[in-house]
């Protein structure tokens, strides 16, 4: 019996939930229906109006706004990505034209040398054959002189010998037959005397 | 007791009383501060989008960020599929964010703590998300309340539930805003009428508990915004995708 009272009760409080909050002074003043359709008109007018002017107004421009910055600076880092590139193939190419010129400086160097190597072994050539040319002009005509000195040594030794016994003897003697004397000495010595 | 907690939540005629028909739509405390919000928004999110620099000035960095938030909070919930709808949540979020805020600010009034607005807010929700739904998978998104993976046994009961509590969705979501709203302008409230009564010697405890209660409150007001659009935004994910 309590029981059925007391869930009649509870539904009774459930049916009549806005009375019995409105009713009472200090109730809830959200359960009165009072302005419930005015608050129900302003919020879809309100909303209604906010929803239409973010919708097709605002947000557009806010979305426009960001993908503008986003691909300004897209656009930025690849200007600086393709400058940096440039500025590195550029640093390539004066690498490479330094170290071409240095190959080129090292050639030309080396031609240099070798011809300047070349020259003075010419040179030395040429000296050397003068030399020698001269070193055989001179040893011909030692080995003339040489040639021709037994020939006059004993010219003169045949005249000192005849003049000698000239004066020694004060006889005159024939000179062919000294000559033959000479000859005869200086062929068995004459090795003795010029070493030929 | 200097004044009834809950008479802050009195709503009042302001101006004349308009009538449309049966319907009494008068211009109340309740809908100006629904006014003020709107144009709040729009003049700052207007504001913040009027110039393009690179190096946005502040209203366009808080539009932006906030552009942002919404954006990712969607994707993150709902994927791709739902861009359409960004522009709904993030009127709602912006919405429900701005009356939370303005009514942090003392002597106003709080629109998201009225279960009506909530729950007009809630139902059109659900419905949209339902209609969407139907839309996107025709009668196919009737497999939303049959989970895959469930023995036949207890299938009955699993669909049973799954109908109630998607049918209960705009009811915890009206109601997680408007209690949550109510509850914490309340509290203040109390604390604020314990300062008056105790005086100048007791005061002083209540004081500093409403001071850390409007820090709390400023959570709450942003936390229940965030939690009301990022739920609508995994309703509309269930609409849009069906994975279940």
């Amino acid at each position: 019996m309590i029981k059925k009272k007391l869930f009649q009760c509870v539904l009774f409080s459930f049916l009549f939930i806005e009375k019995v909050f409105s009713a009472e002074s200090g109730g809830m003043p959200q359960l009165n229906p009072e302005f419930w359709i005015s608050q129900i008109f302003w919020l879809t007018l309100t909303f209604g109006i906010l929803y239409v002017v973010l919708s097709k107004l605002i947000l557009p421009k806010i979305s426009a706004n960001l993908e503008s910055r986003k691909s300004q600076i897209s656009d930025n880092i690849e200007a600086a990505d393709k400058q940096r590139e440039e500025s590195e193939a550029k640093l390539r190419e004066y690498e490479e034209i330094v170290s071409k010129s240095k190959i080129e400086a090292k050639k030309i160097f080396d031609q240099a040398r070798e011809k300047a190597l070349k020259d003075i072994g010419q040179k030395i050539e040429v000296l050397d054959k003068q030399i020698d040319e001269e070193i055989k002009k001179v040893e011909d005509e030692i080995n003339l002189l040489r040639k021709e000195a037994p020939a006059k040594i004993n010219k003169i030794a045949i005249e000192t010998a005849s003049e000698l016994t000239q004066k020694l003897i004060g006889a005159e003697v024939n000179n062919s037959s000294i000559s033959a004397i000479v000859d005869d000495l200086s062929k068995r010595s004459g090795d003795k005397y010029y070493g030929n | 007791m200097a004044a009834n907690p809950m008479t802050q939540f009195e709503v009042y005629r302001i101006g004349p009383e308009i009538k449309i028909g049966a319907f009494d739509i008068s211009f109340t405390n309740s809908s100006l501060f629904m006014v003020v919000s709107t144009l709040a928004i729009l003049i700052i999110f207007n504001l913040g989008s009027k110039k393009n620099s690179l190096l946005p000035n502040k209203l366009q960095l808080l539009s932006e960020l906030s552009y942002t938030f919404v954006s990712k909070m969607i994707s993150d919930t709902a994927g791709s599929k739902a861009r359409p709808y960004f522009a709904f949540i993030f009127s709602l979020f912006m919405f429900v964010l701005f009356c939370n805020m303005f009514g942090m600010i003392p002597y106003t009034f709080t629109v998201t703590s009225h279960i009506i607005v909530t729950f007009v807010l809630a139902a059109f929700i659900f419905i949209g998300v339902t209609i969407v739904g139907f839309i996107k998978h025709g009668f196919g998104y009737l497999k939303l309340f049959v989970p895959s993976g469930v023995p036949v046994v207890l299938l009955p009961l699993i669909v049973i539930i799954e109908i109630i509590s998607y049918l209960s969705r705009p009811v915890s979501l009206s109601v997680r805003l408007f209690a949550n709203m109510m509850a914490g302008h309340t509290m203040m409230k109390v604390f604020g009428g314990f300062v008056i009564s105790l005086g100048i010697v007791g005061g002083w405890l209540p004081l500093s508990f409403s001071v850390a209660l409007t820090g709390l409150e400023i959570l709450v007001a942003f936390l229940q915004a965030y939690v009301f659009a990022i739920l609508t935004c995994i309703y509309l994910n269930d609409a849009l995708n069906l994975h279940h």
